[in-house]
């Protein structure tokens, strides 16, 4: 029996040899195998608690291993494996230590029994994943990078504070289910919801995501939000809060959607709004819910992989990212197979019957029904109809196909299939789609909870059918109206992008005060010195005498006679006297 | 006549798709599970919902031109 380390010891330690590594090849070589052997680890690791160490009086809980835990890390040790075979050509081997990085650290998040563990790694994904980000390497993956860095900070700031009052109240280092309601949870509860991107605390997301390297985003669309689901099950199970949170924000990445013309941010908002998806599922609460939104996260995690993957391989060739840039040029005819293999994933997202989207989806969407849930029911099953139209349709028809956009003639691009190791990567992922879509008992053994749930009845799949093809329908008719446009759209980071300039605009007005009152001041001093040559004439000057020719003063002209002192003596003296007296 | 009679094809599966909701009639629990084309009614009106509701949020107030943070 081969005894397993704690995986995210597998990718950290990869993580810090990888640079050291001599040769592309060995670099290569070592990338797959650290991945594949963490892969291999999770799949090994049975229930129970290890690695439980003491730090000072508390004790550290790095490895609790239970069913949720295990189906979160195998949905992110298979994705972390075939992201790396995705981005195997990179030679950028920088990126590829962040990415591990990030992969350790979110696997430290999900085995964590205790807070300060869960802090520790909560930081240092963080980190690694601005450092992915700024591997984009453009002015705006900087500028973005920056941004993701400073909510994320803030958010770790919110969850240490929460968690030192946690321990404090409760005098328990245990991650566990969350009184809600007091301040610390409160605070904690912050925290996870800045991670799982919920509007109004999202726009790191859609700001960040799309500025990484095509291969760095497939990394990052993995990771972050959906460890904060994992800990929002942990934490905050039957949150009444979080059932709206989550059908707002379902419809809120929507929304956005219909307006993006960047194809990485239209995903991006997809991921909120599929994201939404889970954190509903997390208030809802029953078992069938934290099933789904486990389920959900579970196929998530590897279609939207499969998305970025396809766009990322768009970009990667062509190095466009617009979809004005590429509507009209015809890349189907020359990337076929990246398209059939998109379009998989454009398919699981939009739970297309037999795609792994539609097994958990519904899951979610079904158990707000049982619940007797009709609104939230509602507004999921209109998300839907958005996730379909953006991913499925309107994104592939406007990159592999579409019309150059009125007035402007369609420029030569250079397209080709991408490289082979990232279509294998693809083909992988769309494969594990469809078979778990196909075969969702595969999915179902997994998640934390026994699954009595059947998604094949005939009226889901006719329902399924009937609202895609007619959303379909109405694409065709109105596909004139969702052709990109050059233009972006403001989003929550405008409070701190605009507010941020504001504030330096502020910082000048105050320096400006500064040079004000030192100019006043300087010429006080001046006035003061210039007195002090003569006081005599000044005093004179300024009673109101003309002509006075402020000369330094003589003792010889300007001395009084004799007998003004005297009287001046006199008065002093008088004064005193009459004081004395009065006393 | 090909673009005919794939638009006559398109025509059949429509139909076909929606003739399916007769051999599903019943199933949610909620009362829209009762008529057969509720999805498919759904779908085509809350697609266009989505798209004019989104575009005109998009145009009057949300979208800017691309180097609207450059300032």
């Amino acid at each position: 029996m081969i005894s397993p380390v704690h995986p995210a010891l597998i990718f950290i330690l990869g993580a810090l040899l990888l640079p050291v590594a001599p040769g592309r090849r060995t670099k290569q070589a070592l990338l797959l195998l650290v991945t594949l052997a963490g892969m291999a680890d999770l799949f090994i690791l049975p229930e129970g608690t290890y690695w439980s160490y003491k730090f000072l009086s508390y004790q550290l809980i790095f490895g609790r291993v239970d069913k949720l835990s295990l189906c979160f890390g195998y949905a992110f040790g298979i994705v972390a494996f075939l992201s790396a075979l995705y981005a195997l050509h990179v030679k950028e081997y920088g990126q590829h230590s962040a990415t591990l990085l990030t992969v350790g650290s979110t696997l430290g998040i999900i085995f964590a029994g205790d807070v300060l563990t869960l802090f520790a790694f909560w930081e240092l994904l963080a980190v690694s994943s601005v450092f992915v980000v700024w591997y984009g390497r453009s002015r705006e993956a900087y500028g973005a990078g920056f941004r993701y860095l400073m909510v994320h900070l803030c958010g770790g700031a919110l969850l240490l504070a929460g968690m030192a009052m946690h321990v404090l109240e409760t005098g328990s280092t245990e991650f566990v289910k969350m009184n809600s309601g007091s301040l610390s949870s409160t605070l904690i509860l912050i925290s996870f919801l800045i991670n799982a991107a919920v509007p109004p605390l999202h726009a790191w997301l859609s700001d960040a995501y799309p500025e990484a390297s095509p291969t760095g985003s497939v990394f990052l669309t993995a990771f972050t939000t959906k460890s904060a689901v994992y800990v929002l099950i942990r934490a905050f199970p039957g949150l009444e809060l979080l059932i709206w949170l989550g059908a707002i924000m379902a419809l809120y990445g929507i929304v956005y959607a219909v307006l993006e013309n960047d194809i990485r941010r239209l995903l991006a908002y997809h991921i909120i709004s599929q994201v939404g998806y889970m954190v509903c599922g997390v208030g809802l609460g029953s078992e069938m819910a934290l099933n789904g939104s486990t389920a959900h996260a579970f196929s998530h995690i590897l279609y939207k992989a499969l998305l970025f993957m396809g766009v990322g391989a768009v970009i990667e060739v062509t190095g466009r990212v617009k979809m004005t840039e590429l509507q009209g040029r015809n890349l189907y005819r020359r990337m076929p197979v990246c398209l059939t293999l998109y379009m998989i994933g454009g398919f699981s997202i939009s739970s297309v019957p037999l795609f792994n989207g539609f097994i958990s989806k519904t899951m979610v969407v079904d158990a707000a029904s049982e619940l007797h849930r009709p609104i939230i029911h509602m507004l999921l099953h209109i998300a839907s109809i958005g996730t379909f139209l953006h991913t499925g349709l309107k994104l592939p028809y406007g990159t592999w196909f579409g019309q150059v956009r009125p007035g402007e003639q369609a420029d030569r691009i250079a397209a080709k299939e991408p490289p082979f190791n990232m279509l294998l990567a693809m083909g992988l992922v769309a494969f594990l789609c469809i078979l778990t879509g196909v075969y969702p008992k595969l999915l179902y053994d997994l998640l934390p909870y026994p699954v009595t749930y059947t998604a094949f009845t005939a009226y889901k799949v006719v329902g399924a059918v009937q609202l895609l093809t007619f959303t379909a329908v109405a694409f065709f008719l109105f596909r004139a109206k969702l052709g990109g446009e050059p233009t972006i759209s403001l989003d929550t980071d405008w409070f701190y992008r605009k507010g941020g300039s504001l504030f330096l605009r502020f910082c000048g007005k105050c320096s400006n005060v500064r040079s004000i009152l030192q100019g006043l001041a300087a010429r006080f001093v001046e006035r003061i010195t210039r007195m002090s040559t003569n006081p005599v004439l000044s005093l004179k000057a300024a009673l109101g005498a003309k002509s006075v020719n402020l000369t330094p003063y003589d003792a010889d002209t300007s001395r009084k006679a004799i007998g003004a002192g005297v009287m001046l003596a006199l008065g002093v003296f008088s004064f005193f006297c009459l004081v004395f007296l009065l006393r | 006549m090909a673009a005919r009679n794939l638009k006559y094809a398109v025509g059949l599966f429509l139909v076909l798709v929606l003739a399916l909701g007769f051999l599903a009639p019943q199933g949610a629990d909620d009362f829209w599970g009762k008529f057969p084309f509720f999805e498919a009614v759904f779908g085509f009106f809350g697609c266009l919902l989505i798209i004019f509701v989104s575009k005109a949020l998009g145009h009057f107030f949300l979208q800017k031109r691309e180097d609207y943070y450059d300032d």
